[in-house]
């Protein structure tokens, strides 16, 4: 049994931003789930952050006091935030691309797994993708430098690299996970990658027991929809991992059942594993909450609170093993909604309770 | 009638480098075919210098540039990259002497050849001369590296263009263009923006956008919602490849590059295989399919439908497959039974 110490019971403040599109109901959901199980955490919520809907003038930056927040609360749930684009705001850095820059949030990780009884083309898939999650791609600097003609500067340094393989390779060995793939384009961008290479290798250097390998992006996304088994561990600059985390969900179910979270020192955000607003399904009411309950779950264990991580995660998956059509929701093949999934989990939670009592 | 008869019997050259490794084998098996299906060609054989070419800078020689630039109409086969320090990459100076800006691959099932996805008949329009690729790089200060991705108007103009206009001339219903522009705004926003330009002129094809990653969780699941997809290079390579995947690799899939006034070449994407060469198991598919891109690109519907139809014939039987394949025919056999079933 786990020992705590003492105090350990004692309610955990953690900072809630449903987000825009599906992510008020996905977060709903979470909620609902997190006061059936009663586990020790209060939130502290943040509605309407982007400002972009229902007319208001959009947001152009993450209010201060919700860094704050999540800064003294260390631990993050959110949905996905919508940026305004429009011919006026061309300049406006993706509010989530801010708050992740904000708060050095510099790995990104993505689990995806086959989950028992959702029928896919590949089974047997248990891929982590660990991403690095600030700079590359994602510099946000660019510029015309005479009409039509745009550049756009990816920006790798070693630094950052670095730490990205080191917790790859932490996450790998804490994981009991046999081996790290390195994702790169060495052979076009040879500095760039070059260099993410480099600290991959070094950090790989101090961990003689995890296998280590380098992989083209091309040839991964191949690979990938051919014979995914062969992954375990993945680490990527920012925009393969964006690719190829999406290419994992996809192989895995979808979006809406992909887990994933945001970890940088000291702070963690957990949110659906691929990352999307889902503009055309808000208020639809059939959004899949199965990423973000998943990812909960996840967020939990991160909170040392393992037993209702377990307990959450054999609930969710639960749903999935009885296949239920009028309980899984259309992204999945069923007939169901956000709500029914949800009692279905709460269903599922109480039954194991009663079982064990 | 007479002027088609005309057409089909009248003579015309093209460049063929078979290239390195399985390249001559499955380069002959073309040759053969060709052949066998009375298609009037001259194969100006081109192969690569042993030694670099000042006047290219490249392994790739002068003489095999103009060969190209004079038939106007290639195929190439698989080449190993010579190691060459200081000296440009075969497909680079291919691509840049030749202006080769547009990499287009139809992704299709090969009926009785399964894989996990069916249904599958798309194609990949890849911008092939800028972006990620621009090899403009620096270290700024020790440990930290800038890499320059270069978007131009007139580049993705002239993709996008390209893109429904292969769409009109064949058959197709929708380009949906990938991107990135919620985090690249201008650089992708730009490409997009002349995507929008260029649909506003076929508004018989329909047009839809996509964000990159959205795109790849789409391929993996639901890819026969896709017709012709355009994008900037480096989501084009990654894209095009995994697409490969879907429907066999990219022993399977044909490949075709477009340059300035028509010129084109066709190649197997595929690499020179040293684990097989010489032993007479390689599949010559990829370059056959390559080669009826080829054929149509210059008019030659029927001869390039014959071939085809041959190709897919003899493997969805299942009689004859190389190994690849799962089978354990020889090239040789496997292109007699193709020869077979020509008309
Ligand atoms: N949890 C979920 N459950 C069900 N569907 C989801 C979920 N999350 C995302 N999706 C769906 O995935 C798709 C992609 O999401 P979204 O529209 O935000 O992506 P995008 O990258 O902005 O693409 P696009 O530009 O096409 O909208 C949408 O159809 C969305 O509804
Ligand atoms: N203005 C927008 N237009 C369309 N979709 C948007 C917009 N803003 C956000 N999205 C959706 O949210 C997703 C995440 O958008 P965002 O710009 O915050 O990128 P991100 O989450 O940082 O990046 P990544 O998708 O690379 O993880 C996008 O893929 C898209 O689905
Ligand atoms: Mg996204
Ligand atoms: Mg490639």
């Amino acid at each position: 049994s786990y020992l705590p110490s003492p105090g350990d019971a004692t309610s955990q403040m953690v900072t809630l931003i449903p987000g825009d599109g599906i992510g008020p109901e996905v977060t709903k959901s979470v909620v609902d789930v997190v006061a059936a199980m009663a586990a020790p955490i209060t939130w502290e919520r943040f509605d309407y952050l982007s400002g972009s809907e229902g007319g208001k003038v959009p947001r152009t930056s993450v209010p201060k006091e919700i860094l704050d927040s999540i800064r003294r609360n260390g631990v993050c749930l959110k949905g996905t935030l919508f940026t305004q684009l429009d011919q006026n705001n061309t300049n406006t850095q993706s509010l989530n691309v801010q708050l992740r820059k904000d708060l050095d949030l510099h790995v990104n990780v993505v689990h995806g797994y086959s989950i028992p009884g959702l029928s896919t083309r590949h089974s047997g898939l248990d891929i982590a993708v660990i991403r690095e999650n600030t700079e590359g791609e994602y510099s946000g600097l660019e510029h015309e430098v005479v009409d039509g003609v745009v550049e756009s500067l990816k920006v790798i340094t070693y630094e950052k690299s670095l730490r990205t393989a080191q917790y790859a390779f932490e996450f790998a060995y804490l994981n009991h996970r046999k081996k790290v793939s390195a994702i790169h384009k060495a052979n076009i961008m040879k500095q760039g990658d070059g260099t993410f290479l480099k600290a991959c290798r070094e950090v790989a250097r101090n961990f003689p027991r995890i296998q280590y390998e380098e992989v083209i992006v091309d040839n991964t996304c191949m690979q990938l929809v051919t014979r995914p088994q062969q992954f375990d561990v993945m680490v990527t600059p920012n925009l393969y991992g964006n690719l190829v985390s999406n290419v994992v969900a996809g192989l895995c179910g979808g979006f809406g059942v992909v887990p994933g979270g945001n970890i940088g020192d000291g702070v963690a955000v957990f949110e659906q594993g691929a990352r999307h607003v889902g503009k055309d399904l808000a208020g639809h009411g059939v959004a899949n909450p199965t990423a973000t309950l998943l990812s909960t779950a996840m967020m939990l264990r991160h909170l040392k609170l393992a037993g209702f991580a377990d307990r959450l995660d054999a609930a969710v998956l639960q749903v999935y093993k009885d296949g239920d059509k009028s309980v899984l929701t259309p992204d999945v093949g069923g007939t169901g909604t956000l709500l029914r999934f949800t009692e279905a989990v709460v269903r599922n939670l109480e039954d194991t309770d009663n079982k064990t009592d | 009638s007479a002027r088609v008869m005309g057409y089909a019997t009248k003579t015309f050259e093209a460049t063929l480098f078979p290239g390195d490794g399985i390249g001559p084998e499955i380069a002959s098996a073309v040759k053969e075919i060709f052949s066998a299906a009375r298609i009037p060609v001259v194969w100006d054989e081109q192969h690569i210098g042993k030694a670099p070419d000042p006047r290219t800078n490249s392994m790739v020689t002068r003489e095999n540039l103009d060969s190209v630039l004079k038939h106007k109409i290639g195929l190439k086969g698989p080449m190993a990259t010579p190691i060459g320090k200081g000296f440009r990459s075969l497909n680079l100076t291919l691509r840049k002497e030749l202006d080769l800006y547009a990499n287009v691959r139809p992704c299709f099932n090969i009926p009785g050849y399964k894989t996990r996805y069916d249904g599958i008949n798309l194609v990949t329009v890849r911008e092939n001369t800028e972006g990620e690729y621009s090899g403009l790089e620096h270290e700024v200060v020790p440990g930290v590296v800038e890499s320059l991705k270069v978007i131009t108007r007139k580049a993705s103009s002239r993709i996008a263009e390209f893109a429904f206009a292969y769409a009109r001339e064949n058959g197709r219903q929708k380009v949906s263009a990938v991107h990135k522009a919620n985090i690249m705004k201008k650089a992708d926003g730009l490409f997009l923006e002349c995507c929008r330009e260029a649909a506003t002129k076929y508004p018989d094809i329909k047009y839809e956008e996509l964000i990159v990653d959205n795109a790849c969780m789409q391929l993996v699941s639901n890819p026969t919602q896709f017709d012709v997809l355009v994008m900037p290079n480096l989501y084009g390579d990654i894209i095009s490849d995994l697409c490969a995947g879907l429907v066999g690799g990219l022993g399977l899939t044909p490949s075709m590059n477009i340059g300035l006034n028509g010129l084109a070449l066709a190649e197997a994407v595929h690499g020179t295989a040293p684990d097989i060469a010489g032993k007479n198991k390689a599949n010559p598919t990829a370059l056959l399919l390559s080669s009826c891109m080829m054929l149509r690109h210059i008019g030659r519907k029927q001869d390039a439908d014959n071939i085809q139809n041959a190709v897919i014939s003899v493997i969805a039987e299942g009689k004859w497959r190389t190994a690849d394949l799962g089978g354990n025919s020889t090239t040789t056999d496997f292109t007699k039974a193709i020869i077979d079933k020509l008309e």
